[in-house]
């Protein structure tokens, strides 16, 4: 049933005729897409293209409303019956969420808490994990994104880009195997843009999979497998990224890219 | 006369002399000075006030008070809660039920609903309990309780809507990360939404209680034995009214006073991770209220 089964194994996102419509506006029209174990994939294009909904549907904060996404070869958010999807309960789409990770725009660290109490605070609510186990490894994921000394920090005293490696941290620390990153940049001061993006590269070089909205067309063109530019809610081309870069063939990836290169 | 760069490097800048405000204090303290004199010199008997500060039936009085409106607040801040997060949900009957229960206790006098219970005997003349069976209403509706529910259920409108505006004050992105961790809406809302909502509800819920600390003195219509009924059963006998009623007025300010000061350090708790925390103590902040000549 999978398409894409160069190597028999099944990807780790496989989206087919994703739609989605907020009231009268359709926002995805139809969105056919892969994403193999290991790839980083970027999406690019304009505000309201749909990437950030499409990113959305992956995890579910998003319902779709026709077509089929899955991850890891499951349905997200529906179960399969009798020819029709059922949304699952709250409980089970959390429970699906656990091996999705997701970095925002606006990082939406937990305010009241420090930054080892945001990474801890998934393991130990949500997968049981004991504190003091959970700590160890909350330290050793802030070490690796540069932070071990703002441990006992809280989020308000942080830089925007120390505040988005802490979030990129604590969605680590349930060991996701897909990661998911909403325009992670675009709410930093330009200097502040870099020691986030090392942070990415260095994600993607350990071979987590992740799909990444951004306007970076340098990281896009550096870390990515492929590139995939939506417009109006279709994937309008996609391919290695220095080629799409490069050389364009639709006309209206050229002109997006002419405003963005 | 032409003054030298050594000369001006030496001038001294002097601050705007507030003359108005002198003059201002002068007259607020003779004002002040007059009503003190005037209550000084009146048919009153301060000795009779003092004396009953610490009497037994004044004492008792003051627990029954602060019993009450612990126990009254506790239960409108539990009811405030649910009747929040139910006006929340997307259920319209949930919601509707808690549109409706603030609605009424809101809308009807506090001492109106402390008359209902302890009435309630004459609609239900008997109560069904589970563990007690069929028994009297008014075996059951005692003065305590009645005070109790009217208070209490009377409060849980209040905090309902202070509850709703905290939890709407936490921003979207909170419950987007949470629900991407994977934590379950029920665990969203304990976890991350209420601590946060917390600091905006604590402040007004301060207020509510010190409201209610005086508010519980209606709860004389329903026989209770709190401060201000305590107080009563003494001057309508001794007829020193006034002279009662001012203990009363220094217990109540006492109380007052004191959660003030707790309230405080709640405050400071609760605003923690915030860039506007209170790192000053409490005396300093007083002491700045009190800087008054310099600002």
């Amino acid at each position: 049933m999978s398409q894409h089964t160069e190597t028999g194994a099944t990807p780790m996102v496989e989206a087919i005729g994703v739609r989605k419509r907020f009231g009268q506006l359709e926002v995805l029209k139809g969105i056919d897409l892969t994403v193999a174990n290991g790839e980083v994939m970027c999406l690019i294009g304009a505000s309201g293209s749909g990437k950030s909904t499409f990113l959305r549907c992956i995890n579910h904060l998003e319902r779709l409303d026709g077509g089929s996404l899955r991850v890891q070869g499951r349905l997200v958010g529906f179960d399969e019956r009798n020819g029709n999807l059922y949304e699952l309960r709250e409980k089970q789409i959390a429970a699906q969420r656990r091996d999705i990770g997701m970095v925002f725009q606006r990082f939406n660290l937990f305010p009241h808490m420090t930054a080892v109490q945001n990474v801890m605070e998934a393991p130990v609510q949500v997968r049981g994990d004991k504190p003091a186990a959970a700590k160890e490894r909350a330290m050793e994921l802030l070490a690796r994104v540069g932070l071990a000394d703002k441990a006992a920090v809280y989020p308000a005293m942080l830089s925007g880009g120390q505040q988005q490696r802490v979030a990129i941290a604590r969605a680590l620390a349930m060991d996701p195997k897909l990661m998911l990153f909403d325009e992670p940049t675009s709410a930093l001061d330009p200097e502040l843009v870099g020691e986030v993006l090392d942070v990415m590269r260095g994600l993607a070089q350990a071979g987590m999979t992740m799909v990444v909205v951004t306007h970076e067309m340098g990281f896009a063109r550096e870390v990515g497998d492929s590139l995939v530019f939506m417009d109006g809610g279709v994937v309008v081309e996609s391919g290695p990224p220095r080629e799409v870069l490069a050389n364009p063939q639709h006309q209206r990836t050229q002109a997006f890219l002419s405003k963005v290169l | 006369m032409a003054t030298t760069a050594s000369d001006e490097a030496a001038l001294v800048a002097i601050p705007v002399r507030h003359y108005g405000r002198w003059v201002g204090a002068v007259v607020v303290l003779a004002l002040l000075g007059a009503l003190i004199y005037a209550f000084s010199q009146g048919q009153i008997d301060y000795s009779i006030t003092r004396q009953f500060l610490t009497q037994d039936t004044i004492i008792r009085g003051m627990w029954n008070t602060l019993l009450i409106s612990v126990l009254a607040q506790a239960m409108g801040i539990a009811l405030g809660i649910i009747a929040a997060v139910m006006r929340k949900s997307k259920n319209p009957v949930t919601s509707g039920v808690s549109w409706l229960y603030i609605w009424f206790f809101r809308g009807t006098p506090v001492l109106l609903q402390l008359l209902i219970w302890y009435n309630l005997s004459l609609v239900f003349p008997t109560i069904w309990l589970p563990g007690l069976g069929s028994t009297p209403t008014n075996d059951v509706m005692t003065p305590f309780l009645a005070a109790l529910l009217g208070l209490g259920i009377n409060e849980g409108a209040y905090m309902a809507e202070i509850v709703r505006a905290g939890i709407n004050s936490v921003d979207e992105g909170q419950t987007e990360a949470a629900h991407a961790l994977g934590m379950s809406p029920a665990r969203t809302m304990r976890r991350i939404i209420l601590p946060q909502a917390m600091r905006v509800i604590i402040p007004p819920t301060g207020n509510e209680f010190i409201n209610m600390l005086k508010t519980s003195s209606l709860a004389y219509i329903v026989q209770f034995q709190e401060l201000t009924l305590s107080a009563q059963n003494i001057y309508s006998n001794n007829l020193a009214v006034v002279e009662l009623l001012f203990t009363v007025a220094v217990w109540y300010l006492v109380l007052t006073s004191v959660f003030s000061v707790f309230q405080y350090y709640l405050e400071r708790r609760y605003s923690r991770g915030s860039r506007n925390a209170a790192p000053q103590g409490l005396l300093s902040k007083v002491a700045g209220n009190l800087n008054f000549g310099r600002r």
